[in-house]
Formats: C-alpha cells, structure tokens, sequence
C-alpha cells in the first residue's frame, strides 16, 4: 500500500493537498461519509441535561437554589421571626468570620490544595495584634500591621513548603496547624486580653466590631468586611489574569506549565495572600468577641471547609464560584439561627449540615459528567 | 540548500544517568517547510524535541535561531523567542474556555487606567482574537468561545492547540504527535490545518509514528536513531518500507543525504 500510495502524491510543497481531495487511499471512502462536523445539538437535551449543562457553566447556581430554598422554608415555618432585618442581619454577623477565613479557603482549594491551617493562623495573628499592643506598647495600627505579617509569612510558609518543596498540601498545612496553634499558646501564654482594656485603650482592635444601624438592621463592619472581601476577589479571579492563572493551576498543573503559567510563583503567592486575608479574620474575630482569646476561633478551619464544600468547589480544584462559598456559609448561618428559632436539638443542625456536604459534592461530581 | 537554516542544532548531548538519549544529535530546520522527525522508540526524538523547546537543558551542544546561539531554561522562554510547541497532552486548562485557553500566560489587560491599576482583562479583545484565528484556521464549528474546552471533542481541542501555536507562533511550530488521537476525520482537518499553517510561512517541525501522515505532508523527513539524527530523507525519493527500514536500522542509508 506504501508504495502505491507515495507515488500519486501530489508534489509536495507547491501543491497542498485540499480537504475534498483526499490523499490517503483509505480517506477516499469519506467523500461519501456525513458532512456534518460535531454540531451543537442543543435541540434534542433532555430538560435534566440542559440542568446539568447550566449549572456546569454557573457553579454557583446549586448553593443558591439551596440558600433561597431554606429562607423560603424557616421562612414558613417561622413567621416574622425569621423574616426580621434583626434576625437576618444577624445571621450575616454570625457568618462573617467563616466567611472571611472561607475567602482563603477557596483560593487554595481552587488550586486542589486544602488549608487546615486557616484558623490556627486567624487566632496567632488577633494574639499577635492584642499582645504586641499590650505587652510592647505599640501603636495599635502597628500592631494589626505586624498581625498581617505574620498571616503572611506563614501563609508564605506554607506556600514554599507546598510549591517548592512539593510536599502535600493537606501535610503542610496540618502541621502548620499544631505548628502555629502551638506558637500560639506559648506565645500568649494562655492569656485573654480583656475587652474592656481593649476599647480603653486600643479601639482599633475591635474596629470590626463596630456597626451601622438602618432600622432593625444590624450590619457589622466585620459583615461589611466579608462581602467587600468576597466582591474583590470575585473580582480579581475572574477578570485579572492572575485569577485566571488560580483557576488554571488548579485544574492542570502541567498543562498550565506549558501554557506559559509560573505554576511555583502562583502557588506561593495564593498560599500568602491567604495568610494575609487569616489576617484579617483575626483582626474582625477581636471585633467580634470583644477579647483576644489564644482558644477562640477553633473551629474555624473546619467551618471554612464546609462553607467551600456546600458553595459548590470541587475538593479537585479549578472549577467553583467564591460567591458559592457565601451562600455556602450563608446556608450553614441560616440552618443553624432558623434551626435554634424552631426550637430542635442543636445536633439537628450538625447532622442537617452533614447531608449537606455529603450531597454538594455528590452534585459537583454529577455536573462534572458533563464533560465526559 | 543556499538558505540559512531557521533553527539548528549541532552535537547535543542529553544524559539520564546511564542512559543517553542524545548522542551528539543534530537538527536543522529551514525556512518555510515542513520537517517531519520519525524514529523508533526511545531513540531519542522525545528529548531532541525538548531540547529544542526549551522542557529540557541539554549537557552538551549549540542550539542556534536564526543563526543566533540561544539556550532556554524553559518552555516559557523558547515561546518568547517564538517558537511555540504543540504538546501530545494539548497543555489546555479543562475547565476553562477556549479564549482564556488561548490567552494563558499573556493575556491582554484593558487600556487605560482599567487595565494599569485594576488590571481588568479585556475579554472582548481576546474573544474576537481568539474568534478570528480559530475561523482563519477554519475551525468555526465551534460556536462559542466561552465554552470550557473540556465539552470539546477531541479534535477541536486539538485544533484550539494548533490555533493557539499558529496565532503566536512566529518562527517555529512544533508539533508533537498531532494525529495521535484523532479519528480518520479528525486527523484529516489537523493535517490541513498543518498545511494552512505552511502556507503562511511559518515552518513546521511535525513528530508523528503516522508514516502515511508523514509522507503526505513532509517535505523533508528527519531519521533519528540510537541517539542521533541518522539521515534526512526526501519523502518524494524514498518509500515508506525505506524509511521504516532506515528508522530500525534493518537497512542503511546508501550516502549521507542532505536534502
């Protein structure tokens, strides 16, 4: 067949062969194949599969549907209680620090990584901005300077650990943790800076503490904090190429090497700009407890994870909505208040959540199928 | 030949411990051609391709670009230099869209203060770029451009791959097996595409196993073997049974041909 075939080529350089002339001798059956290339049938979807393909192009559509769901429920159920600006801003200042941490957590969980180490860097950096005010005397500004540099470094740790040394992030950051729980215990001493010595003398501290009132509504500047801080990053990943780059390293770490990405740099500089924004919950967790406690916040980490998980991002990486963490946190917010207002068992509320994780990623790995 | 060659390589050497790979190997490549490279495997193709594309550094050798000695640290800085390479894995990013693919790594900011301060891309820019190369290409079946790559058949990925190349590929294309894993159809556009990509100037280095792929489009065809390049073949003056016989070394070549 070789033989045949290269002598009636046509003369190669001069003459390209067109689409219609095939060259090959097996090809010459296509002539009278179907002329049809992959067209978009968009016509013959079930509705389930045009379901599918939506939420594959918005992923934040599933916690939203849910969110509004189980408004619409505690809603019925309870009236006017519920539905009170009181009760609803409140919910928004109960979810402002999980919502914040959760901000850094979906970064890194964009990048198929995990961050177990969130919390423990939120309380280390509050200690930090209350003691070095306390116990060095510094100006407060100072201090809740120092308390982003220590988010940062030791998300800056992290980040070299995971980038360079290539060690998993789910080791990394779990020794981060005890690591810096640690620190944080021997460094404060296991004391609590009182919130009356705060607002003496350093108000700045509980700056997120502080609220606007519009009637009933109860906003917080932590509340305010949290949805700027989650209206910018939205911002950054989805029109900066930077964003991008997040989504891309999560998705193929290979195949964004090759495109040109500095898959290292990224990492390091994700896993720092989470520290940094640990930083901030610190600094709104004064706020809202009023004290600096070194044994607040423990169980902020997992609350973070959660609120990724049920806003829809895949564990996998590269693919979710940071809006779907909010109305992830939002939803655990609004099962917990609704939940104590009916009047159940507060285990009701764990196990309800549970559910809930366990089917989000159920759904995630559902609307992934839409590719295969 | 009187041209110069566009890029070329002479003596490279690449060991993995004990193993060579490339045993004083050398390459050429001229302006406006298509040089297809075949060779059995493990005799070094792979890391010859590399070498030239910057994903590995070679212990020994020259490696020049029009002329000029370059070395790449990375695949990043061979692109820069304008040599763009197809790999087998399409290096595409699955969930994003087809423009974001095409853009990664050099995205176009807004002008002005949008750009500068927010760093806001302009989408609009790369969707029409991205719109109009993959048309020139004539892959306007796909209609939208916003659509994640992975809910494209294969073959369109593929050519989103050889779009992205050709768009920002200035002096080099390498394409590394790009009829692999394609049907009959499919492989039959990514080889037009192969020749459209020729036609407008831009030479081609094409490492495929498909000999009959290689026969139609080549107009010079690179032997490697044991390590190095065992001769260059004119597809026009040889069979496919030659070259299958040069490349395992049941035959040997009459005379260094040079063509």
């Amino acid at each position: 067949m070789s033989e045949t075939t290269t002598a009636s080529q046509p003369p190669q350089g001069s003459q390209p062969p067109q689409g219609s002339q095939p060259a090959q001798e097996f090809e010459k059956v296509l002539t009278g194949s179907s002329t049809q290339v992959a067209s978009f049938d968009t016509h013959d979807k079930t509705p389930i599969q045009k379901f599918q393909h939506f939420l594959h192009g918005s992923p934040s559509a599933v916690p939203l549907i849910v969110l509004v769901i189980s408004v619409a429920v505690f809603g019925v159920l309870l009236g006017g209680k519920f539905f009170s600006a009181f009760t609803l801003t409140l919910i928004l200042q109960q979810v402002a620090i999980t919502g914040i941490v959760g901000a850094a957590q979906t970064l890194v969980i964009l990048t198929a990584g995990i961050d177990l180490s969130v919390g423990a860097i939120m309380v280390l950096t509050s200690v930090v901005m209350g003691q070095f005010t306390f116990r060095y005397g510094l100006p407060p500004s100072l201090a809740v300077l120092c308390g982003f540099a220590c988010g940062a470094l030791c998300g800056y740790i992290n980040g070299i650990l995971v980038a360079r040394m290539k060690l998993p992030p789910f080791i990394v950051t779990l020794g981060m943790w005890q690591i810096v729980l640690a620190s944080n215990f021997l460094y404060s001493a296991n004391e609590t800076i009182r919130s009356q010595d705060i607002s003496a003398q350093a108000p700045l501290l509980q700056l997120f503490g502080e609220n606007l009132r519009l009637g009933n509504a109860v906003l917080t500047y932590g509340v305010v904090a949290m949805v700027l801080l989650v209206a910018v990053l939205w911002y950054v990943l989805n029109h900066t190429a930077w964003g991008r780059h997040v989504y891309a390293v999560g998705d193929d770490p290979d195949a964004a090497e090759l495109a040109g990405v500095n898959v290292k740099r990224m990492l390091v500089s994700i896993y720092t700009l989470s520290g940094l924004i640990c930083a901030l919950a610190g600094w709104t967790l004064i706020g809202r407890i009023g004290s600096v406690s070194p044994t607040a916040g423990q169980f902020a980490n997992i609350e973070s994870i959660t609120a990724v998980v049920i806003g829809g991002i895949s564990l996998f990486g590269g693919r979710g909505s940071i809006l779907g963490m909010l109305f992830g946190a939002l939803i655990v917010g609004v099962f917990s208040l609704g939940l104590r207002l009916v009047g159940t068992d507060p285990q009701w509320t764990y196990l309800l959540i549970g559910v809930l994780i366990i089917s989000a990623v159920a759904i995630d790995q559902w609307i992934r199928k839409v590719a295969g | 030949m009187a041209q110069e060659p566009i890029l070329s390589a002479r003596g490279l050497v690449k060991r993995y411990g004990r193993v060579t790979a490339l045993d004083n190997a050398d390459f050429d490549l001229y302006p406006g051609e298509i040089l297809a490279v075949i060779g059995d495997n493990g005799a070094g193709k792979s890391s010859m391709i590399k070498a030239i594309s910057g994903a590995i550094t070679p212990d020994e050798g020259e490696i020049r670009l029009e002329g000029r000695p370059v070395t790449f640290r990375s695949p990043i800085e061979a692109r820069k230099a304008g040599i763009e390479t197809v790999y087998q894995n399409l290096a595409l990013s699955p969930a994003l869209s087809i423009a974001d693919n095409m853009f990664l790594g050099r995205e176009i900011r807004k002008p002005g203060i949008m750009g500068s301060v927010l760093r806001k891309l302009d989408r609009g820019a790369m969707e029409k770029f991205a719109r109009d190369k993959l048309s020139e290409l004539g892959l306007m079946t796909i209609q939208n451009i916003n659509q994640a790559v992975e809910t494209l058949s294969g073959g369109q990925r593929q050519g989103v791959a050889v779009a992205r190349a050709a768009a920002f590929g200035s002096k080099v294309i390498i394409l590394d097996e790009p009829t692999a894993a394609l049907g009959v159809k499919e492989s039959r556009r990514v080889l037009e595409l192969i020749l459209d990509v020729r036609r407008r100037g831009i030479p081609i280095v094409l490492i495929s196993h498909n000999m009959p792929h290689v026969f139609e489009v080549a107009d010079r065809i690179h032997i490697h073997r044991l390590g190095r390049r065992l001769t260059v073949i004119n597809p026009k003056d040889y069979t496919m049974s030659d070259a299958v016989a040069f490349m395992t070394g049941a035959k040997a070549p009459s005379e260094a041909v040079a063509a």
